[in-house]
């Protein structure tokens, strides 16, 4: 299937859990076909239950998460890029969920795919966003006991760690 | 000279003297034994280990001794400081006791007792101790698993060896290494592996038993010394370590040497109940009690040898396989061949 | 063959269930162990903390992060995009060839450029020459961590072979900075080809020595087989991927089904885990898989090698590469130990405004805790062997 269609399946089926009106696209319009990325924005609250459609639906199987990634857009924004794919389909789409930085609350997806467990501990830890319905968020590459969150545009160092002086 | 000569008459120093030999040649024994290991794990490796401590590197091995003599000697501080410190000489003093009953040569022997094979499996077992011990002071849970493990393991193959040794006492009909020994002098066809000095038609249907019965005396005595693939109590990726993780300088030295020394104790042990100890497989050729030490020390050295090789070649076995190969595989075929040669005896 | 025992699966022990012949309780405990981060066999600075009933594991938790060297941080940082290389060369320093080209590729993609065809041949290439020498890593320690110690030197002095050929190429041994982005760093040298000819002849025969010292060896069959299952659906669930994911039995391979080179114009397949002397999915057929992805690399270096185009080794490229403003690609090769992908955001300056990488080791690693409950110490030794991680990668 095209991104064209998923959106418009999961646009006939999930509705307002779909901010955005039509495929969101980077380098070029999606329409032209030459973009080099498109994408679908999915609300941050219903990332489970679109997820778990597109993972059990005959036509879509999207049974991987290649990759889950946490953005800073620099703007007060932050997103959670979804990269799935699929073995039996062989057919590959990106979601986006975005929060802003008052409000960083995004619903898990790890009870849908195991490997977003490790993933969005991740992007918990490097950029504060919460991952609402975790079963075990905690930092997972920085030590518990560390301030802040680096991968934020706005990161500030801290001057001392357990009296040893960080920035060099 | 006079004195020396009053001194030697004395019953106390000459046995003292005497039990000290054994001390020297364990020492000997292991740098040997060291070098060999090495240089042989080595070329198994396609490598050529040493070369620089003098020719070849023959010198490393005591430069490595003398460097881990030298060493601080750490005791954790949680430990108990007691048992740690006495593990390692209470490993060493099991492993040095069992030379006492082994027949070096004719005349030599530490203390010709007719319960000599029977002491030795017991004096195998006070190693047991010294492990756990050992796992257990160094207040460390790797150790412990180290020390448990090889508690297991040691008890588990005390079994099969011990049974083993009843085969050989059966056929011979004595407990005293000297006389099993005597036993099977006369050449390589009187050795107890081949049905030792029975008339031939005995001998030919004792064979198939007595030769099964050396090979598991054999697994169970590299089991008994913790080597691969039954290095399970030291497992080094496994428990790094394991028992003597915490062990440092001398302390871990005297493991060492008590590992060593043990690796030719169960050899001995094979040699003297199966391949005829220290004659000599010529029969009256190259016999005699210098002969028979060079004998006893180079069939002994042979399966230090096999050790080594099998070290440096196989994996290691898991706990539950390493129990099963104990207790389902070589105890039961043990029981099959006690049997069978008290049939063969009796008929 | 005797199958081992079997070991009771989902095994807890509650304190106070064990009765004595005298009908006394007696108390147990289950015991907490720290197995790393200084430890021989978790490849590196793994913190595994694991439960343990006896020795049988009743759960186990991965700490990572000790050798977390942030590196996406440092992305952010660069001035050029030709910097972010020998980064990703040190993240699976084991493996940096196929590291710098999935990086190398990101970029292209991202800026929407065509490399010559002699690149991707070349790149092929080192990039299974490079899973040769992984791979002999992986199974070497593995040896050591099933007690073997030999097959370790065996392979380290096939991998210096490997080295040998890179050291020619790049000048160096492990990190090469050598794929860059259009391009390489310069031309092979002029004997490469036929002495990587010579080592693809001389390589065969060892692969077959070294099946036959371990990989058919009867104690490590025992040690491997039936250990560590990982179903297939646990697999894809997880996005296991590479050798890993194969040896679960899912013929999936990203050099073909989702061709990002050359890769699928060569004759070849993947290898896949049957459960030959086990269940599909144990960490034997997880080290068969390395065994024979080792051969099958050889046939691609063979035919890459022979079907070599003449040409120049950069495409022209911008002195300062600089991505249009707000393109966004996410880039998935196939890595030594899997699927290695890059998600590259440009803000239209010339350093990248957000990198992440998905590094194979990372999620490979996110399923152990799943298949290692109710084995053993030393099947969690075995389990987490054949996983085959670099901390590098996992903690980046």
């Amino acid at each position: 299937m095209t991104a064209q269609e998923i959106f418009d399946v999961l646009k006939a089926k999930f509705g307002d859990a779909l901010p955005e009106e039509k495929l969101s696209a980077a380098g070029g319009s999606a329409a032209a076909g030459f973009s080099l990325q498109v994408w679908i924005t999915i609300a941050p609250g219903r990332t489970k239950e679109i997820c778990s459609f597109l993972r059990d639906d005959s036509e879509m199987q999207f049974d991987t998460l290649s990759c889950l990634s946490g953005v800073d857009y620099n703007n007060g924004t932050f997103g959670v890029v979804y990269h799935l794919s699929s073995m039996v389909q062989k057919h590959k789409i990106v979601l986006k969920a975005f929060c802003t930085k008052e409000h960083p609350h995004i619903q898990s997806v790890s009870s849908v795919w195991g490997t977003a467990n490790w993933h969005e501990r991740e992007v918990f830890d490097l950029f504060g966003v919460i991952i609402d319905e975790h079963p075990d968020l905690r930092r997972i590459l920085l030590p518990d006991d560390w301030e802040g969150n680096p991968l934020r545009k706005d990161y500030k160092v801290q001057e001392f760690y357990h009296g040893m002086k960080v920035p060099y | 000279m006079e004195f020396i000569q009053t001194l030697l008459a004395n019953q106390l120093v000459v046995s003292i003297l005497l039990s000290a030999l054994p001390l020297v040649f364990i020492i000997l024994m292991v740098l040997v034994v060291l070098y060999t290991e090495m240089k042989v794990a080595a070329h198994i490796q396609d490598r050529v280990a040493y070369m620089r401590t003098g020719w070849h590197g023959v010198l490393q091995p005591i430069a490595d001794m003398l460097k881990l003599l030298q060493k601080e000697d750490i005791i954790p501080t949680k430990a108990d400081k007691l048992l740690f410190r006495a593990a390692p000489f209470i490993a060493f003093t099991g492993t040095y006791v069992a030379y006492a009953v082994l027949p070096f040569s004719s005349i030599y022997i530490g203390s010709n007792i007719n319960l000599g094979a029977f002491f030795l499996v017991a004096a195998g077992s006070l190693v047991v101790i010294g492990i756990l011990m050992a796992g257990w002071a160094s207040n460390n849970k790797w150790s412990l698993f180290g020390g448990v493990r090889s508690a297991a393991q040691m008890i588990s193959y005390e079994i099969p060896t011990a049974l083993a040794v009843i085969i050989a006492v059966m056929i011979t009909g004595s407990l005293n290494l000297q006389e099993v020994t005597k036993f099977q002098d006369g050449g390589i066809g009187n050795w107890l592996v081949f049905g030792g000095p029975l008339p031939w038609m005995q001998k030919l249907m004792l064979m198939p038993f007595t030769v099964i019965t050396f090979f598991i005396l054999f697994v169970a005595s590299i089991a008994e010394v913790n080597r691969t693939p039954f290095d399970l109590p030291e497992a080094e990726s496994e428990l790094v370590q394991g028992f003597n993780t915490e062990y440092s300088g001398m302390r871990f030295a005297m493991f060492y040497l008590s590992e060593y020394a043990n690796l030719f104790t169960v050899s001995a042990v094979v040699v003297s109940l199966f391949l005829g100890g220290w004659s000599s497989p010529f029969g009256a050729f190259m016999s005699g009690p210098v002969w028979g030490v060079f004998w006893f020390t180079s069939k002994a050295f042979l399966f230090i040898l096999i050790q080594i090789w099998i070290r440096w070649t196989l994996p290691r076995l898991r706990v539950d396989q390493l129990m099963y190969v104990s207790w389902k595989v070589l105890t039961p075929w043990l029981f099959v061949c006690i049997f069978a040669v008290g049939l063969i005896l009796v008929i | 063959m005797i199958q081992p025992p079997t070991l009771p699966t989902n095994y807890t022990v509650k304190p106070g269930q064990i009765k004595t012949s005298t009908g006394k309780t007696i108390r147990t405990e289950e015991m907490i162990i720290n197995m790393g981060p200084q430890h021989p066999s978790t490849h590196g600075v793994l913190r595994l903390e694991i439960v343990v009933d006896g020795e049988i594991i009743v759960d186990c938790i991965p700490h990572i992060g000790y050798l977390h060297r942030c590196f996406e941080k440092h992305c952010e940082q660069m001035t050029n995009y030709q910097q972010v290389i020998p980064y990703a060369d040190r993240m699976d320093y084991c493996s940096a060839m196929t590291n710098e080209w999935a990086f190398a590729l990101a970029a292209e993609r991202l800026l929407k450029i065509e490399v010559p065809e002699r690149v991707e041949y070349i790149r092929v290439i080192m990039a299974e020459l490079q899973r040769i020498a992984s791979h002999l890593i992986a199974v070497g320690t593995y040896g050591i961590d099933s007690g073997a110690f030999t097959p370790f030197l065996y392979t380290f002095i096939d991998r210096e072979k490997i080295l040998d050929l890179f050291e020619m190429t790049c000048g160096a041994r492990l990190l090469y900075n050598y794929i860059w982005i259009g391009g390489l760093s310069h031309d092979l040298p002029p004997k490469f080809i036929e002495q990587t000819k010579e080592f693809v002849a001389y390589f065969r025969p060892r692969v077959k020595m070294l099946n036959d010292l371990l990989s058919y060896n009867e104690i490590f069959v025992k040690r491997t087989a039936n250990v560590g299952v990982l179903p297939r659906e646990v697999a894809i669930n997880y996005a296991v991927s590479g050798p890993q994911l194969r040896g679960s039995g899912v013929n999936w391979d990203l050099r073909r089904d989702d061709p990002f080179v050359i890769d699928h114009k060569l004759d070849w397949q993947p290898q896949v885990g049957k459960g030959e002397v086990g269940t599909v999915g144990d960490c034997w057929d997880r080290h068969i898989v390395r065994m024979r992805e080792m051969e099958q690399s050889l046939n691609m270096i063979e035919q890459a090698l022979a079907g070599l185009p003449e040409g120049n080794v950069k495409a022209a490229i911008p002195k300062r590469i600089r991505p249009e403003k707000d393109a966004e690609i996410y880039v998935r090769t196939e890595a030594s130990r899997g699927e290695l992908g890059y998600y590259i955001i440009s803000d239209g300056t010339a350093s990248p405004f957000r990198v992440k990488a998905r590094g194979p080791a990372f999620v490979n690693l996110s399923v152990l805790p799943e298949i290692v409950r109710g084995g053993l110490i030393a099947d969690l030794v075995l389990t987490a062997g054949s996983i085959d991680i670099v901390l590098g990668e996992v903690d980046r």
